[in-house]
């Protein structure tokens, strides 16, 4: 019974949630933020496994967020709805219900595709000269973006808002809850089951020692490319998502910033821990709205705040621990490792 | 042919900035392993300092006439770089000391760069609101031609600088005991103390050069691009921390290379093909560079002990 504890606990709190959009108790402002939540945990967890598990120092990530929402938009506009650039639907648009997670997933696979672009000059090249390839693997994915001109170029690319109306012609309860909590719970579980793996293993060796890691027969190449293919995978999975939870993807809106955002999730949870990037990545989200109404002094408020908490937390809120290291009495019911 | 020298020079011009930057980035990076990422927001704040101080000293006071605007400009540049310095050395102090006595990763002191960073730009965006400053024009501009290449003494000041700079801070580097303090801490952190070294007071001086370098780059950028506004330090200083790893982070040759490199792609890309494929096409060339020669161009491969 223990055992299935957390899956009927992630259950009630599907089901509240659904309820609680369904019978339109929270408005869809509150629905917004709770998309955000999720849509930033996947962003944090899958940052996390290469930042915090594998040492390394990406902070490009936007960019692998970008290709997500961009394949996956420019599909389902394209199958599903009739638009401008496009013209009619491909595919009958009550199919929509079912291609979304489909096309959400063809977009992670575009994302973990481009995480080559990192991973292959990841063999030879180390810390600070990795972290320079991702910053211009980030430029370069945005100014392609930029360059194509049948996506919209600069303007940026909407018509996704149509997609979640054809969906909920289908039937109508709240789809997006659905699927970022179905792809948020989906993210976690691939991560732990990874970081528990042999490869889990090998990436903890990896940030150890990578040398040694590699004398004791791990072979880093090969960790170090599924690692990376794996985040910037389950990062266009979230690209995806805030996509379409946004209907417009505009190529700025993924941009250093964006990558600064989900650095400081990884770092602010505490390297390495997943249940600390999980409970930053919901905090932060949290701060950001609950700070709106200051405006402009939010971006000065947040940052300072930030500042504060490294200085007397520099490890972060977790630090390399996972709550079932804090509150043993949790491990009956949630096995870590 | 005549075009290509002409982009040539608007190419060192525009690497010459890059170089100033990357230079501040390396010397801190070689000190400390730290990427202090507010060091393209610490060259806005120098060109914010340096347009106060030349429209206080351009302003008629009393029956004093004002001051002639080569003086103006002699006086903003020391004063510039002396006061960009002591916001460097602010921050190190407030936000990079306390953590780096903690013992924390340096990844989560870069992270408090990045942030120190976001607070230099929304603060100033607060304090002096979103209009756009112009930068005055203090000295006048005198164009020289050299048959269909055309020149103004701006640029070929802005060149000079950077050459006269990295020639000088390779002299404090290569000369002078701080420098050779400097070098010593980047080669072993933990022996220095022993040595009798003071190690907080050669990160300070590390820090004064870096920024008053940056401040020298504010006031060049604002003279020859004279809007100043909040951000405009984001992409330039993300562009030549890049420019500074090319070369070799951690050696202020490779800095100053680097610079350059980066500087002559973007212009010679911008001159043949469309301005929106700048990035594109100088970022590609340059992850080249860094897969066929993993650590820059003047980076030493270091063998590592188990």
């Amino acid at each position: 019974m223990k055992r299935l504890s957390v899956p009927v606990l992630l259950l009630v709190l599907f089901a509240v949630l659904m309820g609680l959009a369904w019978f339109e108790v929270i408005d869809v402002y509150l629905q917004t933020i709770l998309l955000f939540m999720g849509i930033n945990v996947i962003i944090s967890s899958s940052l996390n496994l290469v930042n915090g598990n594998m040492g390394e120092f990406s902070c490009g990530h936007a960019g692998f967020i970008a290709v997500g929402a961009y394949v996956s938009s420019v599909l389902s506009v394209a199958l599903f709805t009739k638009s401008r650039v496009f013209g009619a639907p491909l595919l009958p648009p009550e199919w929509a219900a079912f291609g979304f997670p489909v096309i959400l997933i063809i977009g992670g696979l575009a994302a973990a595709l481009t995480g080559l672009l990192v991973a292959i000059p990841s063999f030879r090249t180390r810390d600070d000269y990795l972290a320079i390839i991702t910053i211009a693997a980030n430029y370069i994915i945005i100014t392609t973006i930029i360059n194509i001109d049948k996506i919209g170029g600069a303007r940026g690319f909407m018509g996704m808002r149509r997609v979640i109306f054809a969906m909920e012609d289908f039937a109508g309860i709240p789809w997006m809850i659905l699927w970022v909590f179905i792809f948020m719970v989906l993210t976690l579980v691939i991560i732990r089951r990874y970081m528990s793996s042999t490869y889990g293993k090998g990436v903890e060796a990896i940030r150890q020692d990578e040398v040694a890691a590699e004398i004791m027969s791990v072979n880093t190449n090969r960790v170090k490319l599924i690692t990376f293919m794996l985040s910037s995978g389950l990062a266009g999975i979230a690209g995806g998502l805030y996509a379409h939870a946004v209907g417009y993807v505009n190529p700025k809106s993924f941009d250093l910033l964006k990558s600064t955002e989900a650095l400081v999730m990884v770092y602010l949870g505490g390297m390495g821990s997943l249940t600390g990037s999980i409970l930053s990545a919901v905090l932060f989200t949290l701060l950001l709205e609950l700070l709106r109404p200051l405006q402009i002094i939010k971006w000065v408020a947040i940052p300072l705040l930030l500042i504060i908490i490294m200085q007397f937390r520099p490890e972060g809120i977790m630090g390399h621990r996972e709550l079932s290291d804090i509150f043993p009495k949790l491990k009956k019911f949630y096995k870590f490792k | 042919m005549d075009t290509l020298f002409q982009n040539l020079l608007n190419a060192l011009q525009w690497g010459s900035f890059y170089s100033l930057i990357a230079l501040g980035y390396t010397l801190v990076y070689g000190v400390l392993r730290l990427i202090n990422f507010a060091h393209g927001d610490i060259v806005m704040v120098g060109a914010y300092i340096a347009f106060f101080i030349a429209s206080a000293l351009l302003g008629v006071y009393g029956g004093i006439p004002a001051l002639p605007g080569w003086v103006v400009l002699a006086l903003t540049i020391p004063i510039t770089m002396v006061l960009t310095s002591v916001v460097g050395v602010t921050l190190e102090r407030i936000a990079y000391r306390p953590l780096r006595r903690k013992g924390a990763n340096r990844l989560y002191v870069v992270i408090t760069a990045l942030m120190a960073g976001l607070i230099l730009e929304n603060g100033n965006l607060l304090l002096l609101g979103a209009s756009r400053k112009k930068f005055p024009e203090l000295i006048d501009k005198v164009v020289y031609q050299f048959g269909p290449v055309s020149v103004t003494n701006l640029k070929i000041g802005v060149i000079l600088t950077s050459i006269l700079s990295f020639v000088i801070l390779h002299m404090i580097i290569t000369r002078t005991k701080a420098g050779m303090a400097m070098r010593a801490i980047s080669y072993d952190k933990f022996a220095v103390p022993l040595m009798g070294i003071p190690i907080d007071q050669i990160i300070v001086f590390t820090f004064i050069l870096g920024s008053s370098m940056a401040g020298l780059a504010g006031i060049l950028f604002a003279l020859s691009y004279p809007i100043l506004d909040p951000y405009m330090g984001i992409s330039i200083g993300w562009k030549a921390f890049i420019a500074a790893v090319v070369g070799g982070i951690g050696d202020i040759r490779g800095a100053f290379a680097g610079g350059f490199i980066l500087g002559i792609t973007e212009i010679m890309v911008v001159a043949f093909f469309p301005s929106s494929y700048r990035d594109l096409i100088s970022f590609t060339i340059l992850l080249l560079i860094l897969t066929v020669k993993p650590t820059g161009l003047f980076g030493m491969p270091k063998t590592t002990k188990i």
